[in-house]
């Protein structure tokens, strides 16, 4: 809860350091609900990379919302359409995270009716959360002088980022041929070298993954 | 406008990549080959987010100390390696680069 303060006042400061205004900017922290991709897409933005690139970035970083989707699918089948639609939307990696550990695996038949309410109780906080800060974020934005280097402060969430998704040796090799890459790369033009790097990363800890096993 | 374009569409996209499963796709696997590419997804994309910005000024690589954007990152490194937490990475990050900024 605390953890996502820090990230939601980066992600309200950069929609005021990029020029939106206050209705896309808070707004789009209840429409996307997802930090790290709004912060690349507005990063992309800032740099004028191409729509395509920029949005394809963001939905790249939000792929894993899919994996999370398949998990909680059964939690939530016995509810109404607009029901599971709105639930999906609150999914986060903390709600997922905290409601999985309470949902301890058992058979499909077995699924308890009430557990969409525990993940519920996880995830509105943090939506209400998320809302607060960044709207908090972006009054702040306009008061942070370009002089402190703030957009670094974008670079060091990402970083920040990196350490729990690299956990062994694929995904070492991932990331660093990723990020190999996307140096390389870097003067194609609309940003092209990063949905490429991202490409070459995964395929690198694919590979490295099959000749482990 | 470019802003709500890309904003508009990333929101949408997303909600349907959440809803895929819990809306769409139903009583169905994740392909294995999906489920194993996905995996490697935020170690790719962020440290492809990162490293351009980090070592390369005005587009050209640059591993001396008049870029200071590397050094910092890399005591920002060590603590999110170690503390895993992002408001002390976002804090230390931005202190090491104003002091180095300061002193050089």
């Amino acid at each position: 809860m605390i953890a996502i303060v820090p990230f939601g006042l980066i992600v309200g400061i950069t929609a005021a350091k990029v020029g939106f205004g206050p209705v896309l900017g808070i707004g789009a922290s209840a429409f996307v609900f997802a930090g790290a991709s709004q912060l690349a897409a507005m990063a992309l933005y800032a740099d004028q990379a191409a729509i395509v690139v920029a949005v394809a970035t963001a939905l790249v970083i939000n792929a894993r919302f899919v994996m999370y989707s398949a998990a909680l699918r059964a939690h939530f089948q016995h509810l109404s359409a607009p029901a599971r639609t709105g639930l999906s939307h609150l999914m986060t990696d903390q709600a997922f995270a905290l409601s999985i550990v309470d949902f301890p695996p058992q058979p499909p038949d077995e699924v308890r009716p009430h557990r969409h309410w525990f993940y519920f109780g996880v995830a509105f906080p943090l939506f209400v959360d998320w809302m607060a800060t960044t709207a908090i974020g972006y009054v702040a934005g306009a008061a942070v002088p370009d002089s402190w280097g703030l957009e670094f402060a974008v670079v060091l969430v990402f970083l920040a980022l990196i350490f729990p998704a690299v956990t062994d040796r694929p995904s070492v090799m991932a990331a660093f041929a990723a990020g190999v890459t996307a140096v390389a790369t870097h003067s194609l033009p609309y940003r092209l070298g990063l949905p490429l790097a991202a490409v070459v990363g995964i395929t690198a800890g694919v590979i490295s993954e099959r000749r482990q096993s | 406008m470019t802003g709500w374009v890309i904003m508009a569409a990333t929101g949408l996209g997303t909600l349907l990549l959440r809803s895929s499963f819990t809306v769409f796709v139903g009583d169905r696997r994740m392909p294995a080959t999906l489920t194993r590419a996905l995996r490697f997804v935020p170690a790719a994309v962020m440290t492809a987010l990162v490293t351009p910005a980090v070592f390369l000024v005005d587009g050209r690589l640059d591993l001396t100390f008049d870029n200071l954007r590397w050094p910092a990152a890399a005591v920002a490194a060590v603590v999110a390696w170690k503390t895993g937490n992002i408001a002390y990475t976002i804090a230390v990050g931005m202190v090491t680069l104003w002091i180095a900024q300061a002193l050089l």
